[in-house]
């Protein structure tokens, strides 16, 4: 599945308008301990956080992954949305909550792992 | 043997907003020399990591990059506290992490495991009271 069809999926708003949102999501995850997600995240990885500071793009971009999605209608700083268009990381925000999120594409056949 | 390519980087105790330029740099600077794939993916997870201990547990230090044929090397050095119990550090799950890192996501107790797993080679000396450093190797293949 593609960014661009997980957004409608989620009911998600891009924060990232300007990012080409063809980037295919290939396993989702969900886990606000950032060095956690550095050990298990992965390559086109859909990754819900609450987390909305500036190390989240660094560890979305580490890792390769497809786009970081807030929560719950979470906004983002401007200064890590402006790292996030440097670092072309697509960045959605839902209005569910993390658990519906993850149900959501879990029922479309999104993997917890590559 | 002299590296094809050096750089180097200082980084600050508890500076977390520029916390990932110098992994970041270290990334560009690997694909421009033509690293990639998988080896490219360990080096930026391991020198984040590192970094982030930088920032997190120590009073500042240096992170280094060299890149010889067939081999990338990370090495970490700082200026102190040291690590007490280094087997405890390995551990995952052990932390001894501020409240501050905590707040920000980080402290889990899984940078240095994180780190072993992903180089290839990983060796750590530190001493109380004058400083830790980290030596990771990388294979290309």
């Amino acid at each position: 599945m593609k960014v661009s069809e997980l957004i409608p999926l989620i009911e998600a708003k891009n924060l990232t308008p300007d990012l080409p949102a063809d980037r295919e999501v290939t396993c989702g995850y969900v886990c606000d301990l950032l060095s956690w997600v550095m050990a298990h995240g992965d390559s086109g990885m859909a990754w819900v956080t609450v987390q909305t500071h500036m190390n989240v793009i660094a560890v979305a971009v580490l890792a390769e992954m497809a786009c970081v999605i807030l929560p719950e209608g979470i906004d983002m700083e401007q200064e890590s949305l402006n790292k996030a268009v440097q670092e072309e990381m697509i960045v959605l925000q839902s209005p569910l909550t993390a658990f519906d999120i993850c149900g959501r594409m879990a029922a479309r056949g999104i993997p917890a792992n590559n | 043997m002299e590296p094809l390519y050096t750089g180097s980087y200082h980084v600050a105790k508890d500076d977390y907003t520029s916390a990932g330029h110098a992994s970041a740099d270290i990334k560009r600077q690997l694909k421009q020399i033509g690293v990639s794939g998988d080896v490219l993916r360990r080096v930026a997870v391991a020198s984040y990591e590192v970094e982030l201990n930088l920032v997190i547990h120590s009073l500042g230090g240096d992170l280094t990059l060299n890149v010889y044929p067939g081999l990338v090397e990370l090495i970490s050095s700082d200026i102190g506290p040291g690590i007490p119990d280094l087997k405890m550090a390995m551990k995952e799950g052990y932390s001894t992490a501020s409240e501050m890192a905590r707040s920000l996501g980080f402290g889990a107790g899984m940078g240095l495991p994180n780190m072993k797993r992903n180089a290839d080679d990983f060796d750590i000396q530190s001493t109380v009271g004058v400083g830790t450093t980290i030596t990771m190797g990388f294979h290309l293949a």
